[in-house]
């Protein structure tokens, strides 16, 4: 049923980072003077406790939510327009944004046309990757937990970019599927992608850089005080 | 505008599929204005006279029960960080969610309405000006109200939130558009009303797109 998928296209060669990151939630500060760089065919795997601010990390990444300081550069030049970065990534997080009312291919189908990066028989590949084939027309509110995330991990095949954003990818993922999302990433950055993603468990990347984000936890509680 | 295209027709099909929650809001426009006629009592003359002001402010009452969900389901379930990451435009986004709001409610109300004017004994004067007016005036009230829902995105009790937001907005659009039906009714131009309508309407897609994208961001951060 899983049958790894090859693709046969490239990104261009394009790096990421960000400096002197500093984001703050709910007037708590979660990190400080964050910095990370990733190139192309380049891994990110961040590592901390909850809490820690993998998944607020991530967001600031995609550009959806704001750092307090610092900046995101993309090849070096700093991403001011939020919209524009959209098409450099995919993100994955912990919500699946699927419709239950439609079936998995037309989930698939609706992301690869809204996109509109790679051609359309990438649905048929990117359902085959996840072993979702069998299950092509079937509603998807029919679908298990782990089915539904593989459905999300999907996209990253149905509508490629360079740089992927994966917020704990192998929640709810039994070992074949484990084996799959390992490969798609090993896969993807043969072909010059990225991969940032927070995990706790599973190693999903060989080679890759390390960021423990309790590192840069403030050591003291910083209260941002208006007055 | 793949971005565009595809959350249009994507909207549109879900709506179809869905259908019960459109037919929902179509519903309560014919029962709200069937309300009247046992309420005031059946007399022609008094009917006639609130017809157009009846159906205005169900049209408007139905448009909002359906506003509160344009964007919830989506940030509920994950779709909006998606939609936020297009890498063309958030305005071309909200743009197609509002057309396929006003094309799933709108139109579904302006088609309804010529219906319900009957039972108010609507003179057969007022049918064309009500239903031009509404072409008009509906457009305004998607495009209002989707800035409205943006802005009440994610608040608890969110629903009663953006009928005290919003409803207070569209008094202009209440205002001209019984005016138009009034003046068909007395043989006067209605041409005028319409136009400030239509006015309404421009000034609205100009303007609440930009702002319905910039609450969205915020709602997502």
């Amino acid at each position: 049923m899983v049958r790894p998928v090859s693709i046969s296209d490239t990104f261009e060669t394009a790096t990421f980072s960000g400096e002197n990151l500093t984001c703050r939630r709910g007037g708590r500060m979660v990190f400080t003077q964050l910095h990370f760089s990733v190139a192309a065919g380049g891994a990110i795997v961040l590592r901390g406790p909850n809490g820690s601010g993998k998944t607020t990390l991530l967001r600031l990444m995609a550009g959806l939510a704001r750092p307090v300081t610092g900046q995101l550069k993309w090849s070096g030049a700093a991403l001011e327009d939020s919209d524009a970065h959209g098409k450099h990534l995919r993100f994955i997080g912990h919500l699946d944004a699927i419709k239950p009312a439609f079936t998995v291919r037309e989930n698939l189908t609706f992301w690869r046309d809204f996109w509109n990066t790679g051609d359309a028989s990438r649905v048929v590949d990117a359902m085959e990757a996840f072993g979702l084939a069998a299950l092509a027309d079937f509603p998807a509110r029919l679908l298990s937990a782990g089915q539904r995330h593989r459905l999300a991990l999907a996209r990253l095949i149905a509508s490629p970019a360079p740089l992927w954003l994966l917020d704990e990818p192998a929640n709810a993922l039994d070992d074949r599927s484990l084996n799959a999302l390992t490969r798609t990433i090993a896969d993807h950055r043969a072909k010059g992608g990225m991969v940032i993603l927070a995990s706790h468990g599973a190693d999903l990347v060989s080679g890759g850089t390390t960021l423990a984000l309790d590192k840069f936890t403030p050591t003291e509680v910083m209260q941002w005080d208006e007055t | 505008m793949s971005v565009f295209t595809a959350l249009l027709s994507r909207d549109l099909k879900l709506a179809l599929r869905q259908s019960a929650d459109s037919l929902t809001v179509i519903a309560f426009f014919a029962i709200a204005t069937v309300l009247f006629p046992f309420g005031v009592g059946p007399e022609a003359e008094v009917l006639s006279r609130i017809a157009a002001g009846v159906v205005w402010v169900a049209a408007l009452l139905a448009a909002l029960l359906s506003l509160d969900r344009v964007f919830t389901v989506d940030f509920e379930d994950g779709t909006l960080d998606q939609l936020l990451l297009n890498g063309q435009s958030m305005t071309l986004v909200v743009l197609a969610k509002v057309i396929a709001h006003w094309l799933t409610t709108g139109v579904p109300l302006i088609i309804m309405s010529p219906v319900l004017a009957v039972t108010l004994q609507l003179p057969a004067e007022g049918y064309g000006t009500l239903v031009l007016a509404l072409l008009l005036g509906t457009p305004t009230v998607s495009l209002v109200g989707a800035l409205g829902a943006a802005l009440v995105l994610g608040a608890r009790r969110g629903g009663v939130l953006l009928s005290l937001l919003v409803l207070p907005l569209y008094i202009p659009v209440l205002i001209f558009g019984t005016a138009a039906v009034e003046a068909a009714l007395t043989g006067m131009p209605s041409a005028p009303m319409l136009s400030i309508l239509g006015g309404f309407a421009l000034i609205a897609v100009t303007l609440c797109p930009f702002g319905t994208a910039a609450a969205l961001r915020q709602a997502a951060e």
